[in-house]
Parts: C-alpha cells; sequence; structure tokens
C-alpha cells in the first residue's frame, strides 16, 4: 500500500483504467435513471453522463488527454458500432424498401432546412460570420461536420460543440414534439431524428423504437452524404 | 461472441481498407456496414454461408433467438448511446466557447433542431400518404 494517498491518486489519474472505470460507471447509473423514468426525454444519458463527467474532470483538474486515454476504448467502438447497424438494417429490410420514396423526398427537404434554418437564423441574430459558418454543418455526424467545417475554413471545434448540443437537443425534443403534433408512424419519427440529430439522436430513436432507430441511421448516413455537398452551395447562395 | 466481434471488426477493417485504397471521401465503417448487410443477405440465398456467426436462426421458425452476429450488434446498438459520452466530454470542456456567443447560439440551434425535425417528419408523412393513394387509384 502507499502511505501517500496522493501519490496513488496521482498513479491511478494517469492510468486508462480509472477513466474507463468512470465512463462506464457515469452512464451506467445515468442510464438506470433513465430506464427508471421509463426513458424520459430529459433524463437523456448521453446529456447527462456529459456533464457529471466534465465536472469532475474539472474539480479533479485532469486534461482531456488523459482522460480519453482510457474513453478511448468506448469510443473505438463507434466504428463496430456502425458496421452492426447492417443488422437492424437487414431484419428491417422489406419496411425499409417500401419507404424508399418517402425516405428520398425527405433527406432532400429536411437536409435543405436543416442548413438554411441555422444558417439564415444565425445571421438573423447577428452572430459573426465565422461562427455562422461554424454552426451550418451541425446536423451531420461529428467527424464529417468537422471536415465540411474545415473545408469552409471556419472552427472545427466550435463546430464539434454545435454538432453535440443539436444532437442532445434534438434527442430531448423529439418525443414530446411528435406525440404533440400527433404522428404515430415510427417511420417518419426516426427519419426526422435521424436527419436533425445525427447519431445522438439515433440513439435515442433505438431506445424508443427499432423501426424507428433504422430510419434514423439511414437518414443519417445520407444526410452526412447529402450535407457535405450541400453546405459549400448553401453558403455562397445564403451568405452573398 | 468472439467470433461475430471478429467478424464485425473484419468487415470494418476491409471498410477502411477499400476506403483508403481507393481514396473514397466516406467513413470506412459505413462501407462495412454495406458489406455485413451483403454477407447477411447472401447468406439467405446460400446455405453455404449460414455457419458460425452467420448461422442465424429465425426465432419464428426453431423457437430459437437468433445468435451470432445478430445478437452481438444488437448489444452493440442498445448501448449506443454510451459511445458518443468520450466525444461528448470533449465538448464540456470547451464550454467557454458556448459562454462568449451566449443565449443566441443555444436559441438558434434549438429553433434549427425543431424546425428540421416538423419538415422532415412532414415531408415524410405527406409523401407516404401520396404514395399509397397512388397505388390504391389504378
Amino acid at each position: 500500500m502507499s502511505r501517500d494517498p496522493f501519490s496513488l491518486w496521482v498513479y491511478l489519474a494517469q492510468s486508462p483504467l480509472l477513466w474507463l472505470t468512470v465512463t462506464l460507471f457515469v452512464y451506467a447509473i445515468a442510464d438506470a435513471v433513465s430506464i427508471w423514468t421509463h426513458r424520459h426525454p430529459l433524463a437523456n444519458p448521453v446529456l447527462h453522463s456529459i456533464w457529471i463527467i466534465g465536472a469532475f474532470l474539472h474539480l479533479t483538474n485532469t486534461s482531456y488527454t488523459t482522460y480519453f486515454g482510457g474513453a478511448q476504448f468506448v469510443h473505438f467502438l463507434l466504428g463496430p458500432a456502425t458496421v452492426a447497424l447492417a443488422v437492424p438494417l437487414y431484419e428491417n429490410r422489406k419496411v425499409v424498401a417500401s419507404a424508399i420514396l418517402p425516405m428520398l423526398v425527405a433527406l432532400a427537404v429536411g437536409s435543405v432546412t436543416a442548413v438554411a434554418s441555422v444558417v439564415l437564423l444565425a445571421e438573423a441574430a447577428g452572430l459573426p460570420r465565422e461562427v455562422v459558418l461554424s454552426m451550418a454543418p451541425k446536423s451531420v455526424t461529428a467527424g464529417v461536420a468537422m471536415g465540411i467545417s474545415e473545408s469552409l475554413h471556419a472552427d472545427p471545434s466550435l463546430t464539434a460543440v454545435a454538432v453535440v448540443l443539436t444532437g442532445i437537443m434534438g434527442a430531448i425534443t423529439v418525443t414530446p414534439l411528435m406525440d404533440r403534433i400527433g404522428v404515430t408512424d415510427f417511420r417518419a419519427r426516426g427519419f426526422a431524428v435521424g436527419i436533425a440529430a445525427h447519431g445522438i439522436g439515433t440513439a435515442r430513436a433505438f431506445q424508443v423504437d427499432t423501426v424507428a432507430g433504422v430510419f434514423a441511421s439511414i437518414a443519417m448516413g445520407l444526410n452526412a452524404l447529402v450535407t457535405s455537398l450541400l453546405v459549400p452551395l448553401a453558403v455562397t447562395f445564403l451568405l452573398r | 461472441v468472439i467470433a461475430s466481434l471478429s467478424l464485425i471488426l473484419l468487415c470494418q477493417l476491409a471498410g477502411e481498407a477499400f476506403v483508403r485504397g481507393v481514396g473514397l471521401p466516406m467513413p470506412g465503417p459505413v462501407i462495412g456496414l454495406m458489406l455485413l448487410l451483403c454477407l447477411l443477405l447472401m447468406r439467405d440465398r446460400f446455405a453455404l454461408l449460414a455457419r458460425g456467426p452467420l448461422q442465424g436462426q429465425d426465432i419464428e421458425r426453431t423457437g430459437v433467438e437468433r445468435t451470432g452476429v445478430e445478437s452481438a450488434s444488437r448489444g452493440l446498438l442498445a448501448n449506443l448511446s454510451l459511445l458518443f459520452v468520450p466525444a461528448g466530454v470533449g465538448v464540456v470542456q470547451k464550454i467557454d466557447l458556448i459562454v462568449n456567443h451566449g443565449i443566441a447560439f443555444l436559441g438558434v440551434l434549438a429553433i434549427s433542431v425543431l424546425i428540421t425535425l416538423a419538415a422532415t417528419v412532414a415531408t415524410f408523412i405527406l409523401a407516404s400518404r401520396l404514395m399509397t393513394r397512388g397505388e390504391q387509384r389504378p
């Protein structure tokens, strides 16, 4: 046993074990609360995990690099999880195949709305040009959005912030909004959240309904494709 | 479980290699997804492929829960939210960026999300209604 508790902390704080454990432990609690509240939108496990862990890192003066040393094992699984989306897609292939036309129309309208609404609103709110450009790709998955942001000479880290916030907002608002306007078609609900709120929205959709999750993941993928073509175009048109 | 995970990783690896090799502007895992989907579809066509992680038994036909790559994938996707936590924590670290731009930044994102959700869902439902009506007429 170490006689000095501080040296034990210094040792543990540098090891991946501690930060991997913290990530899984905090998420397990946040998810348990989410299940306990019957997946209440405001009990979103991503939202609560990130602020609790963020506050913990701040209190212990731990750098993100040190934290990521442990958390990278979880982050890595995003790739395999993307491949794994093939299974629900395969199992629901008949439902998907019968909805190709509505999906394509909704994709076109949704992608344009996502980009145009944020650019126009941000301009109207008087945000600086660089911030507006950084916000434009906020509805697509972080990796793609940061690439788009870079190609516009905007600020990729501000884009990442906008992407994660958008994802969480979409995941929280989708259920109350859809219930309010009386949409019971889980294909449409899932597709909308996939377009508006990428992976975090898709994760929410899978918690609610598998069909919604499948449509959300298709929407997320297609939107990443369309948005990377659309944003440079939209920016030249809307920001004249 | 190990065999199923290997199959998933193998698909991702092939996807990454393909993307790098051809120089496609696409994430490798997306190609991996398509590869796994093709394998699952081919499994139904050719009995030869239906072994190991791809053996896939239908719960309706045999009463046995699907095993192999199906259950491994379901396990991964059931905890999809968890996988966004490490990147999300990075955003909390950049909280000063949000504070700098204040309420307008958050407000614009929130309104844009609501508009996007509503526009997409309305279009989807309208298009699917028009389609079913078109099918009924002839």
